[in-house]
């Protein structure tokens, strides 16, 4: 299919692209940014005037629930919340039931989610076998069939011995290494920042400590053996200046937060809601401050949705008993776009975080519109508010805390190898 | 952020769920009705027809002999029907939520809830689920609150020391694990005590109790120079298993409350206790038992308050 954008702003992070013009695709390749091509004929065009034209969101961290999980959440729902978030490409964790440790389990997800023709799915296999972090898994296998990277999702690794081989044996192959940082002993049984709100609320609470500690631990390991480490989901202050400190040294670590930890801390909780109960938990505002102040000076690199659609009866419990986690795959993008306002973020700045930044720790040739370029965009209106709605939301999962509130960003058309698969 | 979930929208108390956040005269008015009943419950017939035709169903999630008893009298005092329900042995082991349990009871026509349970926010959960008409008391919810129990303790307080504002309040013990003391401040605070401290070693202490509006001592010394109250919190025997602490015998010797410690309180000093007691090991019986405990009473005046607490939400 040739499809033509026209007029939109193109807004291309990695290249420096920002100035209105138009794209235009043949056969799933970016073929022009710019005028249309003399005697470029288009089955489609797209009027973009007053919209944003840019690459596919890559979402580093997303729960799709199968196999397993299916009364959370479906493949094919949350498929289509992607394409609805403009998010074209995303990394599944492998906390699914069975745990994705095996090669046959990755390739029949990876089959399934092909067939549904929607976005790209990178699976990141289990460090360990089952999760129990006793075990390695078949790292080089599960590469082979199709893994991006390992990682233990929000499971414990309690031996350091483990954790210290399972980074050894990983960097043999090069892979990289995708850890959490919390440690166990020192988080256990805590469901809230150790702070004024758990302290009000009488909520078990969880340490900054907890992860400077298992940072500590991670950045010595990365130093030692030299592995590639994505650290996901950073919550504190402390921590991104922990994780500064051993960019500065040289070392290969890259790192992300979930979109939620950019807007909200501990004060969200409120009076014990369960949307706000959080993994990691939401920290102090000085946290807040710190993980943006991170974010700006690139020590944090990427924004991700940390999807997690939890159904209503596991959220329908006092606050500790409820299951942690929030929907996020239609929220990355406004989310991303409030806090650009809130700072007076140059737009190209932001969307690098959610395109861009993440197709970069994946080591994607993709996320930018070169010329040859995969024909992966989003296209969406900047201006246009909406309501976050249970109704509004394609994830079988409706648990925000943003749930009932108004945000500005509407993604008007996704396109995935050239087609069209989502219109808002 | 909702507003208050324990205030209707016309600002009369819905649900009590905790102390804190509840206006003064509020606080104050559940205090004056209290002192009202007290008269009844040293009546020879004591009984007040003022729920009569009113169901209420005590929730009981985690065991508990007193505060259920003391809950059940106020009620029977006055003159409602009362259901006894020990949760935690039957519809949940079957695998049925908090929240059907409630929707269940509700059916049954309900008036009131009286809610224990081993998670903090459970009777908010109650409380924001449940029909409009129906009334949440919180008695007792994980670490967060137990508001009659401080109601109970600031309402003792005042039968012996009137001026809130001229006191100096010590707890001592388990703050961190403590529902009772946090009930306990928010009420000190509300009704204008100056000055709340808490003493107890750093291990069992809450991050930012500071914030609370509390000043920290680690000293018993220190912390109970000039008190004109000291509130005992219990210890419980977990907190050795969990290494906050290295035996009972030294936490009775740092911060037991023994007659010596006591004589470092100003003279008139009252001691309370939400009980049950550890004697000998939060506090020494011939303080227990001495002439400023005033445990026992705390327990007489606890089913006024309660029958204060339950006329007031039946009334709105």
């Amino acid at each position: 299919m040739k499809l033509v954008i026209k007029n939109g702003r193109v807004v291309d992070p990695k290249n420096g692209v920002d100035a209105v013009t138009s794209v235009s695709i043949d056969a799933g390749k970016v073929v022009a940014v710019g005028p249309i091509p003399v005697g470029f004929r288009a089955d489609r065009e797209v009027e973009a005037s007053g919209l944003i034209v840019c690459p596919g969101l890559v979402d580093l961290s997303a729960r799709l629930r199968e196999p397993g999980f299916e009364y959370k959440a479906t493949l094919e729902s949350e498929m289509a919340a992607a394409v609805a978030g403009g998010i074209t490409s995303l990394v599944c964790l492998p906390d699914t039931d069975p745990v994705l440790d095996e090669p046959g389990l990755v390739e029949m997800l990876k089959h399934r989610a092909r067939n549904l023709h929607q976005a790209r799915v990178y699976p990141l296999g289990a460090l360990t076998r089952g999760l129990k972090g006793e075990w390695l898994t078949e790292m080089a296998e599960l590469r082979d069939a199709g893994c991006i990277a390992f990682g233990q999702s929000d499971m414990p690794l309690p031996s350091t011995r483990v954790l210290m081989q399972a980074m050894q044996y990983a960097s043999t192959f090069g892979f990289s290494v995708w850890l959490r940082p919390q440690d166990v002993h020192l988080a256990d049984g805590g469901v809230a920042h150790d702070g004024e709100i758990a302290t009000r609320l009488g909520l078990p609470p969880i340490s900054v400590c907890s992860e400077t500690v298992a940072l500590s631990n991670i950045i010595l390991m990365a130093r030692e053996t030299g592995a590639r480490v994505h650290l996901c989901r950073i919550s504190s202050a402390e921590g991104t200046a922990m994780i500064r400190a051993a960019r500065r040294q040289g070392l290969p670590i890259t790192c992300d937060i979930a979109v939620n930890h950019i807007h909200l801390s501990e004060m969200d909780i409120g009076y014990f809601d369960s949307n706000c109960h959080l993994v990691p938990p939401l920290r102090a505002l000085s946290d807040r401050e710190g993980l943006r102040a991170g974010l700006l000076d690139g020590t944090i690199d990427a924004i991700c949705s940390d999807h997690a659609p939890v159904d209503e009866d596991a959220k329908l419990l006092p606050f500790a008993e409820a299951e942690a986690g929030a929907v996020g795959l239609e929220l990355l993008l406004p989310l991303v776009l409030k806090w650009a306002t809130e700072m007076n973020i140059p737009l190209p700045t932001a969307l690098a975080k959610i395109t861009s930044e993440p197709a970069r720790i994946l080591s994607l040739n993709s996320a930018h519109l070169s010329t040859g370029a995969l024909a992966d965009l989003c296209i969406f209106d900047p201006e246009q508010y909406w309501t976050v709605a249970a109704s509004e939301l394609k994830s079988q999962g409706k648990n925000t805390p943003f749930l009932g509130m108004e945000l500005q960003g509407k993604v008007k058309y996704t396109v995935v190898d050239g087609n069209i698969v989502h219109e808002g | 952020m909702s507003s208050n979930p324990q205030l209707s929208t016309n600002g009369q108390l819905q649900h009590l769920l905790t102390t804190e956040g509840l206006p003064a005269p509020i606080l104050l008015n559940i205090l004056d009705t209290a002192e009202s009943f007290v008269g009844v419950t040293e009546r020879d017939v004591k009984k007040v027809p003022l729920l009569r035709g009113k169901s209420i169903f005590n929730l009981f999630f985690e065991p508990s002999t007193r505060t259920r008893t003391t809950f059940e009298i106020a009620a029977k005092r006055l003159s409602a029907d009362v259901v006894n329900l020990n949760i935690a042995a039957s519809s949940q082991s079957k695998g049925e939520t908090l929240l059907d349990t409630v929707n269940n009871l509700s059916a049954m026509h309900a008036d009131m809830f009286v809610v224990r349970h081993a998670q903090s926010g459970a009777a908010h959960l109650i409380a924001r689920h449940v029909r409009p008409e129906i009334h949440v008391i919180n008695a007792g919810d994980g670490r967060h609150a137990h508001p009659t129990q401080g109601l109970l303790d600031v309402f003792t307080i005042r039968r012996y020391k009137p001026d809130f504002r001229a006191l100096r309040v010590a707890i001592v013990g388990d703050i961190l694990h403590s529902r009772v003391a946090r009930s306990q401040i928010h009420a000190l605070t509300t009704l204008g005590v100056p000055e709340v401290r808490v003493i107890a070693p750093k291990t069992l202490l809450p991050a930012k109790v500071e914030r609370l509006g509390v000043h920290v001592y680690h000293n018993m010394a220190k912390g109970l120079k000039d008190v004109d109250v000291l509130m005992m919190l219990r210890l419980q025997n977990e907190r050795m298993l969990s290494a906050r602490l290295p035996s009972t015998e030294e936490y009775f010797k740092y911060y037991g409350l023994t007659q010596e410690k006591l004589s470092l309180a100003r003279q008139d000093a009252i001691v309370l206790h939400p009980g049950p007691m550890n004697r000998g090991v939060e506090i020494d019986s011939t303080v227990a038992d001495g002439g400023q405990s005033v445990i026992l009473p705390q327990v007489t005046f606890g089913i006024a308050v309660r029958m204060a607490v339950m006329s007031i939400l039946a009334g709105n």
